[in-house]
C-alpha cells in the first residue's frame, strides 16, 4: 500500500451545460487531474478564479460526483457509497464564514452536528464536553457555545467553521480559501491555528487559495492550475523560486510585494488578455492562446506532466 | 502660479452615519494634502473609514451619513459648501472615482459606449460623432481590443478585467485632475490586476492626473505610491513616504500590519498576528483607538488620543510610543 494519504488519479469535472433548446455542450472544470498528499502534510492548490481549483476540493469529498477518475483515501477508493465513512476522516472548511454556518442554530449545534452525524457521543454531557474541548482548541471561550453565528466576528465564524471541520478528528481537511475573506491582521491569526493544529493533530491539508503568499507561507508542496488542467507541482520554495511554466512564471510576476523596492526594480510578465472560456477551449495546451512561448506544436497536442527532477512537475513543451 | 497651496486639501474631516444604535463616527478628524501628479495610498482594514473618506470627496455618501464638520479645498475651495449643482459638474470632470466592483457600478440596461458617452456629454460640449470618437478613442486609450465592437455591447459580455478598463474609461473621458481608485483590483485576479495596475500607472504618466488609491492591499500600495496614510478607527495613524511607512513604521498598529503577511525573507516563519479583533465604531475607546490591542499600550494611551508626531520631514505617527521615554519620565515609574 502507498504511504500517501489522498491519492486523485486522472480526475475529471464536467458540467453540462445547455446550449440549446435540446443541446448541452460539457464545460470540463476539471480535466485529468493527478496528486497525491502525504500525511500530514499541506499541498497548496492555486490558480485564477475559473481555473477549477475550488472544484478539485469538492469532487474529492463528493459535493460533486466527478464525471471519471479515480479518488483514493488511506488505501481506499472513493465511491458513493463509502463517502459517509470517508467524511468521517476527511473534512471541508469554506471560503465565506458567513454563508457556511447556519443561522439558525447555536454554535454548540453547528460544532455538535458532525457528531450527531456520525454518532460519536452516548450520552448528552460527553457531546458537550466535546464541543466545549473544541472550542478551547480554536480559542473560543466556553459561553460563545449558546450564541448563534451571526454575533461573531468574520475570524470568529471562521474558527467556528474550523472546529466543525475538526469534530470527527480527521485526518484530511480540504481548506477552500479559509482566509480570503479575513482582514489582514485576523487572516494570521487563522493561519497561525491551521499550521497549530497541523503540528499537534498531524492532519493534512489541500489549502485552496488565490493569495500566493500565503500559499507559499503554508504549503509543503504547490500545484498551478489553469482551465482545469494543472500545469506544474513542485515543492513550495522550488515553485516560487524556479518557476517553470510559463503560466506559473506570469502569476508569479504578476502578484504584488508588498515592498517598495522590490516592487519598483521588478520586472512584470504581464500577460494579454483574458482567460478563455472553458466552454470554448484552445485546443492542444489549454495556455497556449496566452503564452509568449507557444509554437504551433503547443496547438496539436495537451501536454503531460512531466518530472524535471526532484518531484518538479511541468505540463509544457517549450520548457 | 494658481492661488492654491495644494490640488486637494482635506483637513479634520469628520464624517458620521446615523444608524438605530446611536452615530457612527466613521471619519474621525482625517486631514491629508494631495498634489498633482502624485499617488496617495490610503491603507487599512475593513471599517477603518477609508472608503469613506473618498466618498466624503466626492460626496456620495449613503442617506445616512454626513459631513459633520472639516473642509476639503479643492483648488482652494471648499467643496462641503457647495451645492448639488456645483458638485455634479465636479464629479467626473475635477475627481473621478472608480469602485471595486465592475459589474455593479456599471448599468446593466445600457451598452458601453452609451454609457462612456453620457459622461463626455455631461462634462464637455463633445456632441453625437464627437462624443461617439472620444468614446471610442478612450476605450482604445485603456486598451481594450476590439474597441468599435466594445462600444456596442452590453457590461454582462465583457470579462472582469474589461469591466473595469472600462470604468477607467469612463472616469478618465473628462480628463480629471484626480483619480480616486477605492479598491479597484480587489474583485480581479492576480494576471488581471497586474494588467490594470500596470494601466494605470501608463494613464497617469500620460494624463498626469493624481490619484488617490483607496485598499487593503499592502503589496498594491507599495507597488503604485509615492505616499501612504494608514489609517484604523477612522483616523489616520501614520503617513509618510512609502519607503519610510515599510521600512521604518512607527505607529504600533503599522507595525503588526507588516509583520502579518508572509513575505521575502520571513517566508517560512511563524506569522506574527495583531492579537484581537478589529474595533466596534459604536464603542470607541476613549484614547488611542488600536490601543485595546496594543502590546506596547502605556497608561496615556487608554486616557489620550495621540498627537501626531513628526518621526522627520516625511513622516509623521500618532502614536504615544514614540515619545515613550519622556512619558515615562513624566509618569516617574515604569510601564505597566
Amino acid at each position: 500500500m502507498s504511504d500517501n494519504i489522498l491519492e486523485v488519479e486522472h480526475l475529471k469535472q464536467y458540467f453540462p451545460i445547455r446550449t440549446g433548446f435540446f443541446e448541452t455542450k460539457p464545460l470540463k472544470a476539471v480535466d485529468d487531474v493527478s496528486f497525491s498528499i502525504k500525511p500530514g502534510e499541506t499541498l497548496g492548490l492555486v490558480g485564477e478564479s475559473g481555473c477549477g481549483k475550488t472544484t478539485v476540493g469538492r469532487s474529492i469529498i463528493r459535493i460533486y460526483k466527478p464525471t471519471d477518475g479515480k479518488v483514493t483515501f488511506d488505501g481506499e477508493e472513493i465511491t458513493d457509497k463509502n463517502i459517509l465513512k470517508i467524511r468521517r476522516k476527511m473534512q471541508m472548511v469554506f471560503q465565506d464564514p458567513y454563508s457556511s454556518l447556519n443561522p439558525r442554530m447555536t454554535v454548540e449545534d453547528i460544532i455538535g452536528e458532525p457528531l450527531d452525524v456520525h454518532k460519536m457521543y452516548k450520552t448528552r454531557a460527553e457531546r458537550r464536553e466535546k464541543v466545549l474541548s473544541l472550542m478551547e482548541t480554536v480559542g473560543l471561550k466556553p459561553d460563545h457555545a449558546s450564541r448563534y453565528a451571526h454575533e461573531f466576528s468574520g475570524g470568529q465564524r471562521q474558527r467556528i467553521g474550523i472546529a466543525r471541520a475538526l469534530a470527527v478528528d480527521p485526518k484530511f481537511i480540504i481548506c477552500d480559501e479559509p482566509v480570503s475573506a479575513l482582514d489582514v491582521s485576523i487572516q494570521a491569526q487563522v493561519i497561525n491555528m491551521f499550521e497549530d493544529l497541523q503540528k499537534e493533530l498531524g492532519v493534512a491539508y489541500l489549502f485552496i487559495a488565490h493569495d500566493l503568499l500565503v500559499v507559499q507561507h503554508i504549503s509543503n508542496r504547490i500545484a498551478v492550475m489553469y482551465l482545469g488542467h494543472m500545469v506544474e507541482l513542485a515543492d513550495a520554495n522550488e515553485l516560487m523560486d524556479n518557476p517553470v511554466h510559463p503560466y506559473t512564471e506570469s502569476l508569479l510576476s504578476a502578484v504584488p510585494i508588498p515592498d517598495p523596492k522590490i516592487a519598483r526594480a521588478k520586472q512584470r510578465i504581464v500577460l494579454e488578455g483574458d482567460v478563455p472560456s472553458p466552454l470554448n477551449m484552445p485546443t492542444g495546451c489549454p495556455f497556449r492562446t496566452r503564452c509568449r512561448y507557444a509554437t504551433e506544436e503547443c496547438a496539436a497536442r495537451c501536454p503531460e506532466l512531466t518530472d524535471r527532477g526532484n518531484g518538479h512537475l511541468v505540463a509544457c513543451l517549450n520548457k | 502660479m494658481d492661488n492654491y497651496e495644494h490640488l486637494l486639501s482635506v483637513q479634520d474631516l469628520q464624517t458620521s452615519f446615523t444608524i438605530d444604535s446611536g452615530e457612527v463616527q466613521a471619519v474621525n478628524g482625517v486631514s491629508f494634502n494631495l498634489d498633482a501628479g502624485k499617488v496617495l495610498g490610503i491603507v487599512g482594514e475593513s471599517g477603518s473609514g477609508k472608503s469613506v473618506t473618498a466618498y466624503s470627496i466626492m460626496q456620495i455618501l449613503a442617506d445616512n451619513g454626513s459631513i459633520k464638520s472639516g473642509t476639503i479645498l479643492y483648488k482652494g475651495e471648499d467643496i462641503t459648501k457647495w451645492n448639488e449643482k456645483q458638485m455634479s459638474s465636479f464629479r467626473g470632470k475635477c475627481v473621478s472615482i472608480i469602485f471595486q466592483d465592475p459589474m455593479t457600478s456599471l448599468n446593466p440596461v445600457f451598452t458601453v459606449g452609451n454609457q462612456i458617452k453620457e459622461a463626455i456629454v455631461l462634462h464637455t460640449d463633445k456632441r453625437g460623432k464627437e462624443a461617439e470618437a472620444r468614446a471610442l478613442e478612450m476605450l482604445t486609450l485603456v486598451g481594450i481590443n476590439e474597441p468599435e465592437k466594445r462600444l456596442k455591447q452590453y457590461p454582462f459580455e465583457l470579462s472582469g478585467g474589461m469591466r473595469q478598463r472600462v470604468m477607467i474609461a469612463m472616469a478618465l473621458a473628462c480628463e480629471p485632475d484626480i483619480l480616486i481608485a477605492d479598491e479597484p483590483t480587489t474583485a480581479l485576479d492576480v494576471t488581471i490586476q497586474a494588467q490594470i495596475l500596470e494601466l494605470m500607472q501608463d494613464l497617469q504618466k500620460k494624463m498626469g492626473m493624481a490619484i488617490i488609491m483607496v485598499t487593503h492591499d499592502l503589496g498594491v500600495i507599495a507597488e503604485m505610491c509615492d505616499e501612504i496614510i494608514v489609517m484604523y478607527g477612522g483616523r489616520v495613524c501614520e503617513r509618510g513616504t512609502a519607503d519610510e511607512i515599510f521600512y521604518n513604521p512607527r505607529h504600533e498598529y503599522t507595525k503588526g500590519l507588516l509583520r502579518s503577511i508572509p513575505e521575502g525573507s520571513r517566508m517560512k516563519e511563524r506569522l506574527v498576528p495583531i492579537a484581537g479583533t478589529p474595533i466596534n465604531m459604536l464603542r470607541m475607546p476613549k484614547g488611542c483607538a488600536f490601543c485595546p490591542r496594543c502590546d506596547a499600550a502605556m497608561k496615556i494611551c487608554l486616557e489620550e488620543i495621540p498627537e501626531e508626531i513628526w518621526i522627520n520631514e516625511n513622516h509623521k505617527a500618532s502614536c504615544w510610543c514614540n515619545i515613550r521615554d519622556q512619558i515615562l519620565a513624566g509618569e516617574g515609574k515604569t510601564n505597566e
